[in-house]
Protein backbone atom coordinates (compact mmCIF):
# COMPACT_ATOMS: atom_id res chain seq x y z
CA UNK A 1 0.00 0.00 0.00
CA UNK A 2 1.98 3.71 -1.03
CA UNK A 3 -0.71 5.49 0.53
CA UNK A 4 1.34 7.05 3.43
CA UNK A 5 -1.06 6.63 6.83
CA UNK A 6 -0.73 9.66 9.29
CA UNK A 7 2.04 9.62 11.47
CA UNK A 8 1.05 9.96 15.40
CA UNK A 9 2.74 11.90 17.84
CA UNK A 10 5.91 9.61 19.72
CA UNK A 11 5.35 7.23 17.03
CA UNK A 12 8.93 5.41 16.57
CA UNK A 13 11.16 6.83 13.87
CA UNK A 14 13.81 5.25 13.16
CA UNK A 15 16.93 7.33 11.32
CA UNK A 16 20.86 8.44 11.54
CA UNK A 17 22.66 11.59 12.36
CA UNK A 18 25.01 11.75 10.73
CA UNK A 19 28.01 14.70 12.04
CA UNK A 20 29.71 16.42 9.48
CA UNK A 21 32.05 17.90 11.87
CA UNK A 22 33.57 14.03 12.50
CA UNK A 23 33.32 12.78 9.05
CA UNK A 24 36.82 12.57 7.90
CA UNK A 25 35.52 11.06 4.26
CA UNK A 26 36.87 7.43 4.18
CA UNK A 27 34.42 5.56 3.01
CA UNK A 28 34.03 2.94 5.29
CA UNK A 29 30.64 3.06 5.41
CA UNK A 30 30.05 3.01 1.79
CA UNK A 31 31.92 0.14 2.19
CA UNK A 32 30.26 -1.92 5.10
CA UNK A 33 27.12 -1.48 3.57
CA UNK A 34 28.19 -2.70 0.45
CA UNK A 35 29.69 -5.58 2.54
CA UNK A 36 27.04 -6.08 4.62
CA UNK A 37 23.89 -5.76 2.17
CA UNK A 38 25.58 -7.59 -0.49
CA UNK A 39 24.99 -10.63 1.23
CA UNK A 40 21.49 -9.20 3.34
CA UNK A 41 18.16 -9.04 2.45
CA UNK A 42 18.05 -6.71 -0.54
CA UNK A 43 21.82 -8.53 -1.71
CA UNK A 44 22.76 -9.17 -4.03
CA UNK A 45 24.06 -5.32 -5.23
CA UNK A 46 25.67 -6.03 -8.34
CA UNK A 47 29.21 -4.10 -9.94
CA UNK A 48 29.48 -3.79 -13.55
CA UNK A 49 32.39 -3.61 -15.53
CA UNK A 50 34.53 -3.64 -11.99
CA UNK A 51 37.82 -4.57 -13.13
CA UNK A 52 37.11 -2.63 -16.51
CA UNK A 53 37.99 0.91 -17.58
CA UNK A 54 34.64 2.30 -16.21
CA UNK A 55 33.25 0.61 -12.87
CA UNK A 56 30.14 1.18 -12.41
CA UNK A 57 27.48 -0.50 -9.61
CA UNK A 58 24.99 -0.13 -6.53
CA UNK A 59 25.82 1.68 -3.58
CA UNK A 60 23.13 2.50 -0.30
CA UNK A 61 26.34 4.89 0.27
CA UNK A 62 28.10 7.78 -1.57
CA UNK A 63 30.57 9.99 0.28
CA UNK A 64 31.06 13.24 -1.24
CA UNK A 65 32.88 16.25 -0.72
CA UNK A 66 32.84 19.70 -0.49
CA UNK A 67 34.87 23.04 0.17
CA UNK A 68 32.31 25.49 2.14
CA UNK A 69 33.17 29.14 2.50
CA UNK A 70 31.34 31.68 4.72
CA UNK A 71 28.56 30.28 6.80
CA UNK A 72 28.94 29.54 10.44
CA UNK A 73 31.74 26.98 10.06
CA UNK A 74 33.56 29.07 8.21
CA UNK A 75 35.90 27.59 5.26
CA UNK A 76 36.64 24.30 5.10
CA UNK A 77 36.58 20.60 4.14
CA UNK A 78 32.97 18.94 4.23
CA UNK A 79 32.64 15.23 3.83
CA UNK A 80 29.27 14.47 2.75
CA UNK A 81 27.67 11.07 3.25
CA UNK A 82 24.50 10.66 1.37
CA UNK A 83 22.33 7.60 1.81
CA UNK A 84 18.15 7.82 2.12
CA UNK A 85 16.68 9.79 4.72
CA UNK A 86 13.75 7.49 5.69
CA UNK A 87 11.34 10.81 5.11
CA UNK A 88 8.29 10.88 6.47
CA UNK A 89 6.64 11.95 3.55
CA UNK A 90 8.55 9.66 0.93
CA UNK A 91 7.55 10.82 -2.91
CA UNK A 92 9.11 7.54 -3.75
CA UNK A 93 6.31 5.72 -1.74
CA UNK A 94 3.53 7.36 -3.39
CA UNK A 95 4.41 7.19 -7.02
CA UNK A 96 5.23 3.47 -7.15
CA UNK A 97 2.37 2.13 -9.09
CA UNK A 98 2.75 -1.38 -7.29
CA UNK A 99 3.19 -1.39 -3.92
CA UNK A 100 6.48 -2.56 -4.13
CA UNK A 101 7.94 0.64 -2.12
CA UNK A 102 6.41 1.14 1.40
CA UNK A 103 7.04 2.88 4.42
CA UNK A 104 6.57 0.80 7.62
CA UNK A 105 4.19 1.97 10.03
CA UNK A 106 6.10 0.24 12.95
CA UNK A 107 9.29 2.57 12.89
CA UNK A 108 9.30 4.49 9.51
CA UNK A 109 11.85 2.58 7.41
CA UNK A 110 11.22 3.14 3.89
CA UNK A 111 11.88 -0.54 2.12
CA UNK A 112 11.63 -2.05 -0.97
CA UNK A 113 9.59 -5.40 -1.75
CA UNK A 114 12.11 -6.56 -4.90
CA UNK A 115 9.74 -9.62 -5.51
CA UNK A 116 6.92 -7.16 -7.04
CA UNK A 117 9.39 -4.19 -8.21
CA UNK A 118 8.27 -4.00 -11.64
CA UNK A 119 11.55 -1.17 -12.23
CA UNK A 120 9.52 1.24 -14.06
CA UNK A 121 12.06 3.93 -12.12
CA UNK A 122 9.67 6.52 -11.09
CA UNK A 123 10.49 6.49 -7.29
CA UNK A 124 14.20 7.26 -8.45
CA UNK A 125 12.74 10.32 -10.12
CA UNK A 126 10.84 10.87 -7.01
CA UNK A 127 13.69 11.44 -4.55
CA UNK A 128 15.62 14.62 -4.48
CA UNK A 129 18.36 12.67 -2.44
CA UNK A 130 19.38 10.43 -4.96
CA UNK A 131 19.35 7.87 -2.68
CA UNK A 132 17.70 4.89 -4.35
CA UNK A 133 19.72 2.88 -7.04
CA UNK A 134 18.46 1.05 -9.87
CA UNK A 135 19.64 -3.14 -9.90
CA UNK A 136 20.70 -3.80 -13.90
CA UNK A 137 21.06 -7.45 -13.21
CA UNK A 138 17.83 -7.99 -11.51
CA UNK A 139 15.68 -5.29 -12.94
CA UNK A 140 14.38 -4.09 -9.79
CA UNK A 141 15.00 -0.99 -7.82
CA UNK A 142 17.06 -1.05 -4.38
CA UNK A 143 17.65 1.07 -1.31
CA UNK A 144 19.07 1.54 2.10
CA UNK A 145 16.97 -0.76 4.18
CA UNK A 146 18.79 1.12 7.28
CA UNK A 147 19.71 -2.60 7.71
CA UNK A 148 16.26 -3.46 8.93
CA UNK A 149 18.06 -7.33 8.81
CA UNK A 150 20.62 -6.45 11.34
CA UNK A 151 18.89 -3.72 13.71
CA UNK A 152 16.44 -6.68 14.76
CA UNK A 153 18.66 -9.83 14.22
CA UNK A 154 18.13 -11.76 17.25
CA UNK A 155 20.80 -13.84 16.29
CA UNK A 156 23.57 -10.96 16.64
CA UNK A 157 24.75 -10.05 20.33
CA UNK A 158 22.91 -6.52 21.14
CA UNK A 159 25.70 -4.37 20.85
CA UNK A 160 25.56 -5.34 16.92
CA UNK A 161 21.80 -4.81 16.03
CA UNK A 162 22.91 -1.22 14.55
CA UNK A 163 23.24 -0.29 10.63
CA UNK A 164 26.51 -1.77 9.36
CA UNK A 165 27.56 1.89 8.16
CA UNK A 166 27.30 3.00 12.12
CA UNK A 167 29.33 0.38 13.39
CA UNK A 168 31.66 0.49 10.73
CA UNK A 169 32.35 4.82 11.27
CA UNK A 170 36.16 4.79 12.56
CA UNK A 171 35.51 8.29 14.10
CA UNK A 172 31.96 7.84 15.27
CA UNK A 173 30.23 10.39 12.75
CA UNK A 174 27.15 8.15 12.66
CA UNK A 175 24.80 7.62 15.13
CA UNK A 176 21.25 5.81 14.88
CA UNK A 177 18.41 5.80 16.86
CA UNK A 178 15.06 6.52 17.54
CA UNK A 179 13.97 9.99 16.07
CA UNK A 180 10.58 9.94 16.87
CA UNK A 181 11.46 10.02 20.83
CA UNK A 182 12.85 13.58 22.33
CA UNK A 183 14.65 12.08 25.05
CA UNK A 184 16.63 9.19 22.84
CA UNK A 185 20.34 10.11 22.88
CA UNK A 186 20.03 10.91 18.37
CA UNK A 187 17.22 13.44 19.65
CA UNK A 188 19.30 15.11 22.22
CA UNK A 189 22.71 15.13 20.25
CA UNK A 190 20.44 16.90 16.95
CA UNK A 191 19.01 19.21 19.77
CA UNK A 192 22.27 19.72 21.24
CA UNK A 193 24.24 20.68 18.03
CA UNK A 194 21.62 22.19 15.80
CA UNK A 195 21.18 19.01 13.62
CA UNK A 196 19.09 19.97 10.16
CA UNK A 197 17.17 18.35 7.80
CA UNK A 198 18.56 18.20 4.00
CA UNK A 199 16.15 20.46 1.36
CA UNK A 200 13.20 20.99 4.08
CA UNK A 201 11.82 23.54 1.39
CA UNK A 202 10.87 20.60 -0.44
CA UNK A 203 8.53 19.32 2.16
CA UNK A 204 9.61 15.49 1.98
CA UNK A 205 10.06 15.60 5.81
CA UNK A 206 13.42 13.85 5.99
CA UNK A 207 14.05 12.12 9.44
CA UNK A 208 17.92 11.70 9.28
CA UNK A 209 19.57 14.88 10.28
CA UNK A 210 22.88 16.04 9.82
CA UNK A 211 24.59 17.93 12.33
CA UNK A 212 26.55 20.97 10.36
CA UNK A 213 30.35 21.18 10.84
CA UNK A 214 31.98 23.59 13.89
CA UNK A 215 34.16 26.01 13.17
CA UNK A 216 38.12 24.97 13.14
CA UNK A 217 39.64 26.52 16.30
CA UNK A 218 43.13 25.18 16.95
CA UNK A 219 44.07 26.12 20.75
CA UNK A 220 46.54 28.36 21.65
CA UNK A 221 48.00 29.11 25.58
CA UNK A 222 49.17 32.07 26.32
CA UNK A 223 53.12 32.57 25.45
CA UNK A 224 55.00 33.00 28.70
CA UNK A 225 59.05 33.81 27.88
CA UNK A 226 61.01 32.84 30.25
CA UNK A 227 62.45 35.30 32.71
CA UNK A 228 65.60 35.81 35.51
CA UNK A 229 64.89 37.52 38.22
CA UNK A 230 68.50 38.38 40.43
CA UNK A 231 71.75 36.68 40.07
CA UNK A 232 74.30 34.29 41.49
CA UNK A 233 74.34 30.25 41.17
CA UNK A 234 70.34 30.11 42.51
CA UNK A 235 69.07 32.44 40.10
CA UNK A 236 71.08 30.52 37.12
CA UNK A 237 69.37 27.56 38.26
CA UNK A 238 65.69 28.69 38.88
CA UNK A 239 66.32 30.32 35.10
CA UNK A 240 67.66 27.21 33.64
CA UNK A 241 64.72 25.13 35.06
CA UNK A 242 62.33 27.89 34.24
CA UNK A 243 63.47 27.69 30.32
CA UNK A 244 63.72 23.53 30.45
CA UNK A 245 59.76 23.89 31.83
CA UNK A 246 58.87 26.11 29.34
CA UNK A 247 59.78 24.17 26.45
CA UNK B 1 16.48 13.51 -17.52
CA UNK B 2 17.72 10.84 -19.63
CA UNK B 3 14.72 10.59 -22.76
CA UNK B 4 14.34 7.30 -22.96
CA UNK B 5 12.86 6.14 -26.28
CA UNK B 6 10.03 4.33 -24.43
CA UNK B 7 8.38 6.96 -22.68
CA UNK B 8 9.10 9.53 -25.96
CA UNK B 9 7.31 6.87 -27.78
CA UNK B 10 4.35 6.82 -24.97
CA UNK B 11 3.99 10.25 -24.64
CA UNK B 12 3.88 11.33 -28.19
CA UNK B 13 1.24 8.03 -29.15
CA UNK B 14 -0.84 7.84 -27.02
CA UNK B 15 -1.47 11.87 -27.71
CA UNK B 16 -2.26 11.20 -31.03
CA UNK B 17 -4.41 7.91 -30.63
CA UNK B 18 -6.19 9.27 -27.10
CA UNK B 19 -6.76 12.95 -29.12
CA UNK B 20 -8.15 11.59 -32.32
CA UNK B 21 -9.99 9.22 -30.06
CA UNK B 22 -11.62 12.35 -28.31
CA UNK B 23 -12.38 14.07 -31.85
CA UNK B 24 -13.78 11.18 -33.17
CA UNK B 25 -16.43 11.86 -30.06
CA UNK B 26 -17.29 14.99 -30.41
CA UNK B 27 -17.64 14.92 -34.26
CA UNK B 28 -19.18 11.58 -34.45
CA UNK B 29 -21.76 13.97 -31.78
CA UNK B 30 -22.24 16.49 -34.03
CA UNK B 31 -22.52 14.57 -37.31
CA UNK B 32 -19.40 16.01 -38.84
CA UNK B 33 -18.06 12.24 -39.59
CA UNK B 34 -18.53 10.26 -42.83
CA UNK B 35 -21.97 7.85 -41.64
CA UNK B 36 -20.72 4.49 -44.08
CA UNK B 37 -20.61 1.65 -41.42
CA UNK B 38 -16.88 1.15 -42.40
CA UNK B 39 -15.63 4.55 -41.17
CA UNK B 40 -16.47 4.63 -37.25
CA UNK B 41 -14.49 1.24 -36.58
CA UNK B 42 -12.08 1.60 -38.78
CA UNK B 43 -11.25 5.22 -37.53
CA UNK B 44 -11.57 4.31 -34.05
CA UNK B 45 -9.18 0.83 -34.56
CA UNK B 46 -6.63 3.61 -35.89
CA UNK B 47 -6.91 5.83 -32.95
CA UNK B 48 -6.35 2.59 -30.56
CA UNK B 49 -3.15 1.34 -32.97
CA UNK B 50 -1.48 4.83 -31.86
CA UNK B 51 -2.21 4.63 -28.29
CA UNK B 52 -1.99 0.80 -27.99
CA UNK B 53 1.78 1.09 -29.65
CA UNK B 54 2.48 4.15 -27.20
CA UNK B 55 1.03 1.76 -23.80
CA UNK B 56 3.31 -0.73 -25.35
CA UNK B 57 6.32 1.02 -25.86
CA UNK B 58 6.06 2.26 -22.09
CA UNK B 59 6.49 -1.61 -21.25
CA UNK B 60 10.02 -1.56 -22.56
CA UNK B 61 11.67 0.44 -20.50
CA UNK B 62 10.48 -1.75 -17.44
CA UNK B 63 13.19 -3.45 -15.59
CA UNK B 64 10.83 -6.35 -15.43
CA UNK B 65 8.10 -5.87 -17.94
CA UNK B 66 6.50 -9.51 -17.23
CA UNK B 67 5.41 -7.89 -14.06
CA UNK B 68 3.43 -4.77 -15.18
CA UNK B 69 0.41 -6.00 -14.36
CA UNK B 70 1.09 -4.60 -10.90
CA UNK B 71 1.12 -1.18 -11.94
CA UNK B 72 -2.99 -1.44 -12.05
CA UNK B 73 -3.05 -1.45 -8.16
CA UNK B 74 -1.81 1.61 -6.30
CA UNK B 75 -4.43 3.58 -8.60
CA UNK B 76 -5.24 5.46 -4.79
CA UNK B 77 -1.80 7.55 -4.37
CA UNK B 78 0.28 6.84 -8.03
CA UNK B 79 -0.48 8.51 -10.89
CA UNK B 80 1.80 5.91 -12.83
CA UNK B 81 -1.25 3.09 -11.48
CA UNK B 82 -3.93 5.44 -12.28
CA UNK B 83 -2.51 6.28 -15.91
CA UNK B 84 -2.61 2.59 -16.39
CA UNK B 85 -6.53 2.12 -15.03
CA UNK B 86 -7.21 5.00 -17.43
CA UNK B 87 -6.05 3.49 -20.35
CA UNK B 88 -7.22 0.32 -19.43
CA UNK B 89 -10.76 1.42 -18.48
CA UNK B 90 -10.99 3.31 -22.08
CA UNK B 91 -10.69 0.23 -24.26
CA UNK B 92 -14.31 -0.22 -22.94
CA UNK B 93 -16.06 2.56 -24.03
CA UNK B 94 -14.02 2.93 -27.41
CA UNK B 95 -14.53 -0.95 -28.38
CA UNK B 96 -18.45 -0.03 -27.35
CA UNK B 97 -18.18 3.11 -29.73
CA UNK B 98 -16.88 0.94 -32.27
CA UNK B 99 -19.58 -1.68 -32.01
CA UNK B 100 -22.62 0.54 -31.90
CA UNK B 101 -21.37 1.95 -34.74
CA UNK B 102 -21.39 -0.74 -37.12
CA UNK B 103 -24.35 -2.66 -35.66
CA UNK B 104 -26.80 0.49 -34.71
CA UNK B 105 -25.40 3.65 -37.00
CA UNK B 106 -23.35 6.45 -36.64
CA UNK B 107 -26.05 8.56 -35.51
CA UNK B 108 -27.65 6.49 -33.31
CA UNK B 109 -27.70 7.95 -29.35
CA UNK B 110 -25.57 4.56 -28.01
CA UNK B 111 -23.00 5.68 -30.28
CA UNK B 112 -22.77 9.33 -29.96
CA UNK B 113 -23.23 8.55 -25.88
CA UNK B 114 -20.24 6.03 -26.47
CA UNK B 115 -18.24 7.97 -28.48
CA UNK B 116 -17.98 10.74 -25.86
CA UNK B 117 -17.56 8.79 -22.89
CA UNK B 118 -14.30 7.01 -24.89
CA UNK B 119 -12.92 10.60 -25.65
CA UNK B 120 -13.48 11.87 -22.21
CA UNK B 121 -11.39 8.40 -20.97
CA UNK B 122 -8.90 9.06 -23.25
CA UNK B 123 -8.25 12.39 -22.06
CA UNK B 124 -8.20 11.21 -18.54
CA UNK B 125 -5.52 8.80 -19.69
CA UNK B 126 -3.53 11.59 -21.10
CA UNK B 127 -3.90 13.76 -17.82
CA UNK B 128 -2.82 10.90 -15.80
CA UNK B 129 0.41 10.67 -18.03
CA UNK B 130 0.99 14.31 -17.37
CA UNK B 131 0.59 14.29 -13.83
CA UNK B 132 2.82 11.64 -13.97
CA UNK B 133 5.67 14.09 -14.56
CA UNK B 134 3.57 17.38 -13.21
CA UNK B 135 3.42 15.75 -9.55
CA UNK B 136 7.39 14.89 -9.08
CA UNK B 137 8.44 17.66 -6.86
CA UNK B 138 12.36 17.23 -7.69
CA UNK B 139 12.17 18.53 -11.58
CA UNK B 140 11.04 21.84 -11.70
CA UNK B 141 10.86 21.49 -15.46
CA UNK B 142 7.53 19.26 -14.87
CA UNK B 143 6.57 20.42 -11.72
CA UNK B 144 4.70 23.53 -12.61
CA UNK B 145 1.16 24.93 -14.06
CA UNK B 146 2.55 23.99 -17.71
CA UNK B 147 2.62 20.68 -17.52
CA UNK B 148 -0.82 18.85 -17.49
CA UNK B 149 -2.22 21.94 -20.01
CA UNK B 150 0.29 21.38 -22.65
CA UNK B 151 -0.01 17.18 -22.49
CA UNK B 152 -3.45 18.16 -23.10
CA UNK B 153 -3.45 20.73 -25.67
CA UNK B 154 -0.92 18.79 -27.69
CA UNK B 155 -2.50 15.45 -27.24
CA UNK B 156 -5.93 17.54 -28.86
CA UNK B 157 -3.73 18.82 -31.77
CA UNK B 158 -2.21 15.71 -32.74
CA UNK B 159 -5.44 14.04 -32.78
CA UNK B 160 -7.15 17.22 -34.72
CA UNK B 161 -3.97 16.75 -37.79
CA UNK B 162 -5.00 12.48 -37.82
CA UNK B 163 -8.46 13.51 -37.59
CA UNK B 164 -7.95 15.84 -40.95
CA UNK B 165 -5.40 12.61 -43.06
CA UNK B 166 -8.39 9.93 -41.36
CA UNK B 167 -11.16 12.18 -43.41
CA UNK B 168 -8.91 12.90 -46.09
CA UNK B 169 -8.91 8.98 -46.60
CA UNK B 170 -12.23 8.28 -45.84
CA UNK B 171 -13.52 10.62 -48.33
CA UNK B 172 -15.01 12.84 -45.57
CA UNK B 173 -15.53 16.97 -45.17
CA UNK B 174 -11.87 17.80 -44.04
CA UNK B 175 -12.69 21.56 -43.80
CA UNK B 176 -13.79 21.63 -40.27
CA UNK B 177 -10.71 19.43 -38.64
CA UNK B 178 -8.55 21.00 -40.91
CA UNK B 179 -9.40 24.86 -39.40
CA UNK B 180 -9.18 22.88 -36.34
CA UNK B 181 -6.09 21.27 -36.46
CA UNK B 182 -4.43 24.58 -37.69
CA UNK B 183 -5.65 26.63 -35.54
CA UNK B 184 -4.39 24.06 -32.37
CA UNK B 185 -1.12 24.39 -34.18
CA UNK B 186 -0.49 27.60 -33.10
CA UNK B 187 -2.40 27.34 -29.74
CA UNK B 188 0.35 24.74 -29.11
CA UNK B 189 2.87 26.84 -29.96
CA UNK B 190 1.54 29.49 -27.48
CA UNK B 191 1.68 27.01 -25.00
CA UNK B 192 5.40 25.92 -26.26
CA UNK B 193 6.29 28.94 -25.91
CA UNK B 194 5.39 29.84 -22.62
CA UNK B 195 6.03 26.99 -21.22
CA UNK B 196 10.04 27.55 -22.10
CA UNK B 197 10.01 31.23 -20.81
CA UNK B 198 8.58 29.68 -17.94
CA UNK B 199 11.57 27.25 -17.22
CA UNK B 200 14.54 29.88 -18.88
CA UNK B 201 13.37 32.01 -15.45
CA UNK B 202 12.13 30.28 -13.15
CA UNK B 203 14.10 29.97 -9.97
CA UNK B 204 16.30 26.76 -9.24
CA UNK B 205 14.32 24.29 -6.57
CA UNK B 206 17.40 24.48 -4.15
CA UNK B 207 21.04 25.50 -3.57
CA UNK B 208 24.29 22.95 -3.10
CA UNK B 209 24.64 24.67 0.35
CA UNK B 210 20.80 23.47 1.04
CA UNK B 211 21.00 19.97 -0.11
CA UNK B 212 23.92 19.19 1.93
CA UNK B 213 22.64 21.26 5.21
CA UNK B 214 24.54 24.57 5.31
CA UNK B 215 22.66 27.07 4.37
CA UNK B 216 24.41 30.50 4.29
CA UNK B 217 27.52 29.16 3.18
CA UNK B 218 28.79 28.75 -0.40
CA UNK B 219 29.87 25.01 -1.06
CA UNK B 220 31.43 23.47 -4.47
CA UNK B 221 32.33 19.83 -5.19
CA UNK B 222 35.80 19.02 -4.33
CA UNK B 223 35.62 15.39 -4.47
CA UNK B 224 33.26 12.89 -6.01
CA UNK B 225 32.28 9.81 -4.68
CA UNK B 226 33.24 7.77 -7.74
CA UNK B 227 34.41 9.19 -10.93
CA UNK B 228 32.94 7.14 -13.44
CA UNK B 229 29.60 6.80 -14.47
CA UNK B 230 26.47 5.65 -11.70
CA UNK B 231 22.70 5.19 -12.28
CA UNK B 232 21.98 8.58 -10.63
CA UNK B 233 24.58 10.57 -13.12
CA UNK B 234 23.11 8.47 -15.96
CA UNK B 235 19.07 8.97 -14.56
CA UNK B 236 19.26 12.73 -13.37
CA UNK B 237 23.17 13.93 -14.37
CA UNK B 238 21.62 13.56 -18.35
CA UNK B 239 23.57 16.40 -20.78
CA UNK B 240 24.51 15.09 -23.91
CA UNK B 241 23.62 17.06 -26.68
CA UNK B 242 21.58 19.58 -24.45
CA UNK B 243 24.14 21.99 -26.12
CA UNK B 244 21.92 22.10 -29.44
CA UNK B 245 19.00 22.86 -27.29
CA UNK B 246 18.56 26.38 -29.00
CA UNK B 247 18.49 24.59 -32.33
CA UNK B 248 16.28 21.87 -31.68
CA UNK B 249 13.75 24.57 -30.54
CA UNK B 250 13.88 26.47 -33.24
CA UNK B 251 13.40 23.08 -34.96
CA UNK B 252 10.08 22.23 -32.45
CA UNK B 253 8.73 25.73 -33.09
CA UNK B 254 8.85 25.04 -37.36
CA UNK B 255 8.00 20.96 -37.80
CA UNK B 256 5.55 20.46 -34.71
CA UNK B 257 3.42 23.50 -34.91
CA UNK B 258 4.17 26.20 -37.51
CA UNK B 259 4.53 23.94 -40.76
CA UNK B 260 1.40 21.41 -40.11
CA UNK B 261 -0.90 24.31 -39.01
CA UNK B 262 0.00 26.09 -42.44
CA UNK B 263 -0.57 22.25 -44.31
CA UNK B 264 -3.79 22.24 -42.73
CA UNK B 265 -4.95 25.57 -43.51
CA UNK B 266 -4.19 25.08 -46.69
CA UNK B 267 -5.69 21.63 -46.54
CA UNK B 268 -8.69 23.65 -45.38
CA UNK B 269 -8.86 25.74 -48.82
CA UNK B 270 -8.87 22.16 -50.61
CA UNK B 271 -5.22 21.81 -51.90
CA UNK B 272 -4.25 18.73 -52.60
CA UNK B 273 -5.65 17.77 -48.74
CA UNK B 274 -4.82 14.26 -48.38
CA UNK B 275 -1.07 15.03 -49.51
CA UNK B 276 -1.16 18.02 -46.99
CA UNK B 277 -2.76 16.35 -44.15
CA UNK B 278 -0.50 13.32 -44.19
CA UNK B 279 2.49 15.53 -44.39
CA UNK B 280 1.19 17.29 -41.57
CA UNK B 281 0.85 14.09 -39.46
CA UNK B 282 4.24 13.15 -40.35
CA UNK B 283 6.07 16.19 -40.17
CA UNK B 284 3.68 16.82 -37.24
CA UNK B 285 5.45 13.37 -34.89
CA UNK B 286 9.15 13.91 -35.77
CA UNK B 287 8.51 17.23 -35.08
CA UNK B 288 6.52 16.43 -31.45
CA UNK B 289 8.86 13.58 -31.13
CA UNK B 290 11.83 16.33 -30.72
CA UNK B 291 9.78 18.47 -28.65
CA UNK B 292 9.37 15.77 -25.81
CA UNK B 293 13.12 14.70 -26.18
CA UNK B 294 14.00 17.91 -24.94
CA UNK B 295 10.99 17.75 -22.63
CA UNK B 296 12.80 15.30 -21.07
CA UNK B 297 16.16 16.13 -21.47
CA UNK B 298 16.52 19.86 -20.61
CA UNK B 299 14.46 18.66 -17.25
CA UNK B 300 17.49 18.51 -13.91
CA UNK B 301 16.92 16.84 -11.06
CA UNK B 302 18.11 18.25 -7.69
CA UNK B 303 19.53 15.06 -6.99
CA UNK B 304 22.54 16.07 -9.77
CA UNK B 305 22.93 19.33 -7.40
CA UNK B 306 25.49 16.61 -5.54
CA UNK B 307 27.29 16.51 -8.29
CA UNK B 308 27.90 19.91 -9.07
CA UNK B 309 25.04 20.23 -11.85
CA UNK B 310 22.26 22.68 -11.56
CA UNK B 311 18.96 22.19 -10.31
Amino acid sequence: MTSLSQPWPGATKLGLVIDLDTCVGCHACAVSCKEWNHGGASGPLPDYDSRGPNPDGLWFNRIHSYETEGGACGSRTVNFPRSCLHCEQPQCVTVCPTGASYKRAEDGIVLVNADICIGCKLCSWACPYGAREFDEDEGVMKKCTLCVDRIYNETLPEAEREPACVAACPSRARHFGDLGDPDSAVSLLVLARGGVELMPELGYKPTNRYLPPRKAVVPTGPVEKPVRMGTGFSASLLSLVDRVLSR
Amino acid sequence: MTPSTSVLLLTTLTGFGYGLLAWLGVFGATRGLPQQAWFGPLAIGFALAFASAGLLASTLHLGRPERAWRAFSQWRSSWLSREGVAAVLTYLPALAFAAFWWFDGAGADTTQVAGLAAGAMGLITVGCTAMIYASLKPVRHWNNAHTLPDYLVFALYSGALLLMLALALGGGDIKSAALLASALGLVSLAAKLAYWHHVDHAAPLATLSSAIGLKGATARPLDRPHFTQNYILREMGFQVARKHATRLRKIVVVCAFLAPSLLALAAAFGLWPAVMAFVAVVLGACGLLVERWLFFAQAVHVAALYYGHEA
